[in-house]
This record gives C-alpha cells, sequence and structure tokens, in this order.
C-alpha cells in the first residue's frame, strides 16, 4: 500500500498499462517532456519512447481520428484531451466514429480507445478549463463513461478502462488531482470492483446521495455532516455514469426511500434527470418524496469569481437532503 | 522575397500608393527584414516603400509602445505572483509583433485576437482594468468588441481564424473596403478550424490577414511537432500568398501587414503571415518552461529582443533622447500603475450574476433556478425556527 495523489497514481496506472502490454500508446498535446499540463503522464515519455508516448500536434480531432486508425491496426490508444472545454473539436470523431464502429461492424472492429478528461471546475481556471461535459457521451450508444473520485480506483479504473475492448471515456476530477490516498499497487485487477460497478462509499438509511468525480469528496463531508444531526445519509459513487449500475442505487432507495443527486454539470439533459427519471420508474411505490437535484445551473461555466456559487457545495447539498427529508430548508412553503 | 511571378489563383490587385508589391504563393525562402539584430536599417527594394512614412517621430512613438506593453505584461505577471490576478499569458519577446501588426490597422479594420495579444488590445484602446477583468476571473469578457473592432480573447486554439474569415465575407458581401486580421500562434496551424478557415478565405478570397506568431512553442511542444515544413509555406497549398517575416523587426512586421491590408481592401482577397520570433516568458504563469526549454536557446533568442533591436536604431539614428527616454519611462510607469490600481480596485461580482445573459430573453429554467438560489442564500440570513418546515 502506498499513499499516492491522484495524479500520480493514474500516472501508476498508465505504466502498468504500457508494461504489461506493448499495444498500449499515449497520445497528447504535451504529454511529453512536459508530463502534461497536470503531470499525469510524467516521466512516462522517458521511459517509454517518443512512438509510445507521443507529444500530438494541436489537433483533437487528429488524435481521436488517428486514435481510430491505430484501433484498427490493433492499438490500445490512451488519448488525453489536455482539458474538458477542447474535446469539442474532437466530438465528431467520438461520437461519428469511436462510439459507431464495434456497431456498425457488427463486431468486427473493436475501438478499445480511451479517452482521459481532466474535467470539472474549482481551480480558478479561465473559460473552457472548467466544463462538465459528461452528459453529451453518455447520451451517445457505443462509449462507456467513468468518473473517478479517488487515488485507488484512480489507479484501477485507467487499467481497466484500457484493457476493455469498448471506447471508454475517462474523467477526472482535476481539481482533485492532488488529493491524496491509499493505493494498493499489487491489486489483481481481476479481483478490483469492475469497470461498470456502482460503489456505496458511506452506508447510511434514511437518504440515498449519489455523487460521482469532484463530488464524492463533497458529499462524503456532507454525510458526515448530516450524521451530527441524526441524519443517516448514504452515499453512492457511481464511477460508471455509462451505463449506470441502478440495481446499486436502486437497492439503496428501496432502504432509504428518499433520492438526493449531485453533479456540476447543468441540471437540465444532465445525468441527475436520467437517474431521478430511471429510479422513479423502477422504485416508485418505495419513494417517499421525489427526486432532488443539487447541480450547477443551466448557465455557461462562470468566470472564477463567481464559481463557487455554481459548484454544488456541502451547504447545499444539505439542503437538497433536508428538502428530500421534508425538513426545513431553503424551498420551504415554495410550491414546485 | 517577392518577385514577379504572382501564383495561380491570386488576383493582380491594384497595389498601394504609386508602386506594387505581388506576393507569390511561396516556394520557401527568405525570412524580410527591415532592420538587422545590430540595429541597421536594411534597405529592400519592394517593401521600402511601405514604411517610407516612419519618420523619426513614428519609430519613437513605436518604441514607446512596445516598452510600454512590455511593462504591462511585466505587472501583470507580478500581479498573477501577488494573487490579484488568476492566469496571465505574457507576451514577452513578442512585442514588435503585436505592435508592428495592429499599428497598421485602421480603426475600422476588426481584429479577431487569441489569448495573447493583450499589446494588440492596448493599441486599439482597450482600457487597462478591461485587459486585467478576465484574467482576474471577474468577468468573462473585458473589452466590448464592438467599440473597439477586437473580439474578446479566443482560449479554443484557432477558432478565431474562421470567425476572422467570416466577418470577412460579411464585409465582402457588403461591399466594404474594411480588412480583417486574424492572430493565432504556431500551434494552432495544425488545428482543423485554422486549415478550414483558409479554404474559406481562399474559396471566396475573403479580405482577411492570417498572422501567425510563430513564437516556436506551443507550450512544451517545439513548432516541428506542427509542422514538417516552414509555416509559410502552407498556405500556397490553399491558394494563399504569404510572406515570412522577422517579427522582432517591428518595421519589417509594419511593411509585410500594410502590404496584406492593402491587398485585402483592393479585394486582392487572404494572405498569411508568418512573423518569427520567440515566447521567451513561460507560456502562462502557470506554465514552466524549464521542463522543456533548452536555456541556450532563450539566451539566442534575449539577444535577438525586438525592443532592444530598435533601441539599437533608434541610438544609431541620435534619436534616443534623455527626453524620449524619460517620456517613454514615465508613460510605462503611469500605464503600470493605472493596471495594477485598477486591477485592484474592481469591484467582485455579484452572486446572482451567474444567471445573467445567458439568453437574450427570459427563459423560464434559468429564473426559477435564479430564484431558487437566491432564497438558498437569504437562508443563511434566516433564524432557525424549530419544527418549521
Ligand atoms: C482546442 C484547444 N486545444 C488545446 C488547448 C490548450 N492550449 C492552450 S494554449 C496551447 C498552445 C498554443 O500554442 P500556439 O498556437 O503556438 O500559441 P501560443 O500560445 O504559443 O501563442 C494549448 C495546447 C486550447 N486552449 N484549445
Amino acid at each position: 500500500m502506498s499513499k499516492l495523489t491522484f495524479a500520480r497514481a493514474i500516472n501508476a496506472g498508465l505504466r502498468k498499462s504500457l508494461e504489461n502490454d506493448p499495444k498500449v500508446v499515449l497520445m497528447g498535446e504535451d504529454i511529453g517532456s512536459l508530463g502534461g499540463v497536470f503531470r499525469v503522464t510524467d516521466g512516462l515519455q522517458k521511459d517509454f519512447g517518443k512512438h509510445r508516448v507521443i507529444d500530438s500536434p494541436l489537433a483533437e480531432s487528429g488524435i481521436i481520428g488517428t486514435a481510430v486508425g491505430l484501433a484498427y491496426r490493433g492499438y490500445r490508444p490512451v488519448c488525453e484531451i489536455q482539458f474538458d472545454g477542447f474535446i469539442y473539436p474532437a466530438f465528431d470523431q467520438i461520437v461519428s466514429q469511436v462510439a459507431k464502429m464495434h456497431y456498425r461492424t457488427q463486431g468486427r472492429v473493436k475501438m478499445p480507445i480511451t479517452i482521459r478528461v481532466p474535467f470539472g471546475g474549482g481551480i480558478g481556471s479561465p473559460e473552457h478549463h472548467s466544463e462538465s461535459p459528461e452528459a453529451y457521451f453518455t447520451h451517445t450508444s457505443g462509449l462507456r463513461v467513468v468518473a473517478v473520485s479517488n487515488p485507488q480506483d484512480a489507479y484501477t479504473m485507467i487499467q481497466q478502462a484500457i484493457a476493455s475492448d469498448d471506447p471508454v471515456l475517462y474523467f477526472e476530477p482535476k481539481r482533485r488531482y492532488h488529493d491524496k490516498g491509499d493505493v494498493d499497487e499489487t491489486l489483481d485487477l481481476s479481483t478490483a470492483l469492475p469497470l461498470d460497478k456502482a460503489a456505496v462509499v458511506t452506508a447510511g438509511s434514511d437518504v440515498t446521495l449519489v455523487a460521482y468525480g469532484p463530488l464524492v469528496k463533497t458529499a462524503k463531508d456532507a454525510a458526515m455532516a448530516a450524521a451530527d444531526e441524526g441524519i443517516s445519509v448514504e452515499v453512492i459513487d457511481l464511477r460508471s455514469l455509462a451505463p449506470v449500475d441502478y440495481p446499486v442505487v436502486e437497492a439503496s432507495v428501496r432502504k432509504t426511500g428518499r433520492l438526493v443527486i449531485t453533479h456540476e454539470a447543468g441540471q437540465s439533459g444532465g445525468l441527475g434527470a436520467e437517474i431521478a427519471a430511471s429510479i422513479t420508474e423502477r422504485c416508485f411505490h418505495y419513494l417517499e418524496s421525489a427526486p432532488v437535484r443539487i447541480t450547477g445551473f443551466d448557465v455557461p461555466y462562470p468566470y472564477s469569481k463567481l464559481e463557487m456559487h455554481h459548484l454544488p457545495d456541502l451547504d447545499r447539498i444539505l439542503d437538497g437532503v433536508d428538502r428530500a427529508l421534508g425538513r426545513r430548508n431553503s424551498l420551504s412553503g415554495l410550491e414546485g | 522575397m517577392l518577385t514577379d511571378q504572382a501564383g495561380k489563383g491570386v488576383h493582380n490587385h491594384t497595389p498601394g500608393p504609386g508602386h506594387s508589391a505581388q506576393i507569390p504563393l511561396r516556394t520557401g525562402g527568405d525570412l524580410l527584414q527591415l532592420v538587422s539584430p545590430e540595429g541597421e536599417r536594411i534597405s529592400h527594394p519592394e517593401f521600402d516603400i511601405w514604411v517610407k512614412d516612419i519618420g523619426d517621430e513614428h519609430l519613437c512613438s513605436l518604441y514607446e509602445d512596445m516598452t510600454v506593453i512590455r511593462r504591462i505584461d511585466a505587472e501583470a505577471t507580478a500581479l498573477q505572483r501577488q494573487g490579484e490576478l488568476a492566469l496571465w499569458p505574457p507576451l514577452l519577446g513578442q512585442e514588435a509583433a503585436q505592435i508592428g501588426s495592429s499599428r497598421s490597422l485602421r480603426d475600422d479594420d476588426f481584429v479577431f485576437p487569441s489569448y495573447r495579444e493583450s499589446g494588440v488590445a492596448y493599441v486599439r484602446g482597450a482600457h487597462l482594468s478591461e485587459i486585467a477583468r478576465v484574467w482576474r476571473g471577474n468577468a468573462s469578457y473585458g473589452w466590448d468588441p464592438l467599440r473597439i473592432n477586437l473580439a474578446t480573447p479566443q482560449i479554443i486554439i484557432g477558432s478565431q481564424s474562421l470567425h476572422a474569415t467570416g466577418y470577412a465575407m460579411g464585409v465582402q458581401l457588403d461591399g466594404a473596403n474594411t480588412a480583417v486580421l486574424a492572430y493565432f500562434g504556431d500551434g494552432a496551424t495544425s488545428e482543423g478550424d485554422v486549415n478550414e478557415a483558409m479554404v474559406f478565405a481562399a474559396s471566396y478570397q475573403a479580405p482577411v490577414v492570417f498572422f501567425c506568431q510563430n513564437n516556436h512553442w506551443a507550450i512544451s511542444e517545439p513548432v516541428r511537432v506542427q509542422s514538417h515544413v516552414q509555416l509559410a509555406d502552407r498556405p500556397s497549398g490553399f491558394g494563399i500568398p504569404s510572406m515570412r517575416v522577422d517579427g522582432n523587426d517591428v518595421l519589417a512586421v509594419m511593411a509585410a501587414t500594410r502590404v496584406a491590408l492593402d491587398r485585402a481592401r483592393k479585394g486582392g482577397g487572404p494572405t498569411f503571415i508568418e512573423a518569427v520570433t520567440y515566447r521567451m516568458g513561460p507560456h502562462t504563469t502557470a506554465d514552466d518552461p524549464t521542463r522543456y526549454r533548452d536555456p541556450i536557446e532563450l539566451e539566442d533568442w534575449a539577444a535577438k529582443d525586438p525592443i532592444l533591436r530598435l533601441r539599437k536604431l533608434l541610438e544609431a539614428k541620435g534619436l534616443l533622447t534623455e527626453d524620449v527616454e524619460a517620456r517613454v519611462k514615465s508613460k510605462a510607469d503611469a500605464v503600470a500603475a493605472e493596471l495594477r490600481a485598477s486591477c485592484i480596485d474592481m469591484p467582485d461580482p455579484q452572486p446572482l450574476d451567474v444567471f445573467n445573459h445567458v439568453y437574450s430573453t427570459p427563459n423560464s429554467w434559468i429564473e426559477r433556478q435564479k430564484d431558487h438560489y437566491s432564497r438558498y442564500l437569504n437562508s443563511f440570513n434566516q433564524p432557525v425556527e424549530e419544527g418549521a418546515l
């Protein structure tokens, strides 16, 4: 067991994948001598060479489009998109090509491409550096979408993503890159929790609180704060955003009867809406109150001086928990 | 570097006042220089005429501009280090490229910058607080683009080249003689957008100038990762003529930009300028160039410093009087002080500003979220009543 930062844990996972499979290649802007702008690929080019850790031209469509060709040729490309907001030039390649190739060829051609995307806000960056674009991709069939929330998962899930024959969007919560945690580097991938499973990270009985990526930590903190008030919150780390592991969420809601979902992305058309609808369909008779969403607002990600208002924090989540429980909250007395 | 072999597909045009400057489709080659690194004026048969109006006074004012924007850059970098700005993209070393090009523009020309053109913003008439505002994180735009004909900083690499081309197509539809100029870096030339912009510009012969500041680095990637040939050699494949100029030579940059703008105004179509320069600072204040850059390379380029070069020219001409030096220094001091003060005094935005201007007409989703969030904020001011629902 070693204590690693989030960024080092992903680095260690990438290293392991590069060592284990000669078909794994890394591509992205500044991932070589700089080690990526967040240093996630630090030292990998030095150790594996320029042909396996490739500094790409500034062309996101090019990065993903050439990965498609490499995959055709039997490689397992791991592409880094430098920041969430720069994935859109590659959007066409991802949704029109990467996502559809397996279906189009009825399984003849696989696209084992991993696309690493630092996502989310909270680091005081300018425009296009703090987006949460996951719903665009969860809406696209054929893609697996995961969001990691702690160094251990970061380490194992990157390897599972690379090993997956499906294309995986691997979202990394950039504001947690420096958080440290225990990482068992000997963990056998075959015994680790599979890539598409959710995890109950705090057990509880009054309210189910679903989170992923950067907000898992906030959700756990909120659960602790709620416990001080005698409220027992069960926190679920979704891990896989597409497909969502509904059985785990369902079992929890059947127990608690209440659901709060939190994410940084805007509310409309977001993952929270999908989960609220699906859980309502699956366990309507168990719900004691309407599912509550605590999310970013339906606005472009605001400039940094205001981002703390946009991002769900502990207090906003607790307010949502109060709403689900019918306790006094900021919207008390308001209809609808 | 300018010959008569005007390439196929390039319109002949009526050149500037009483002379001819045809731009061939490039096949490689020279760097246009009007001032040597030692500060000597190099005469050029075709380009001299484009700067013949630049007299002593004008040269001194270019020197002032370059000194002032270097000072803005230094002050902003310091403000970032002191936590007053969230980020800053330095332009150290690119002063001649930015001043030479932007001082060639007319007020009615329209400019589409990337994020590094703070020097251009200064020249276009942006207030210092407007330049600082975005980097402080207080707003998502600084200046009114329609007031100073300068689009807001563009962070998505190369996107603005398409906007510039579209604007130029609009100018063409209007039958106006406005020129449009797009700034981008060497790395940007790899993006699809820049290549698509060149396709459109060539197809419609749009009056746009693509001004590429080749500062040799795209964050950590040297220009050879982006291109196997000189950047100025690439536009010829699109049917766009190009020039390769010494970007640290303010006179050469001016001459080339004036030729290109003139060409655009007279219906000659797009031109590509590669201004060969060097980013002497980090990519942004968040970057650490020691991880990827050889210090010797930096030293070589420091010797070609654009301000130093102009100083030498002014000295040789006997223009660098104490008077001029004092005037330039006091201007730079004043601008720096104003930048600092306007930055520190800038009022913080209000929480509910988050919801403003998402749409031009009211939107019920956002109104509801705004109402809920305002109730949420107010709830912190309310006493807790026992058992209240
Ligand atoms: C579409 C997109 N991809 C990546 C980035 C991240 N990024 C910001 S600046 C930069 C390097 C740009 O280099 P260049 O075009 O040469 O301009 P310079 O910064 O050197 O002026 C990169 C990769 C971005 N802003 N937009």
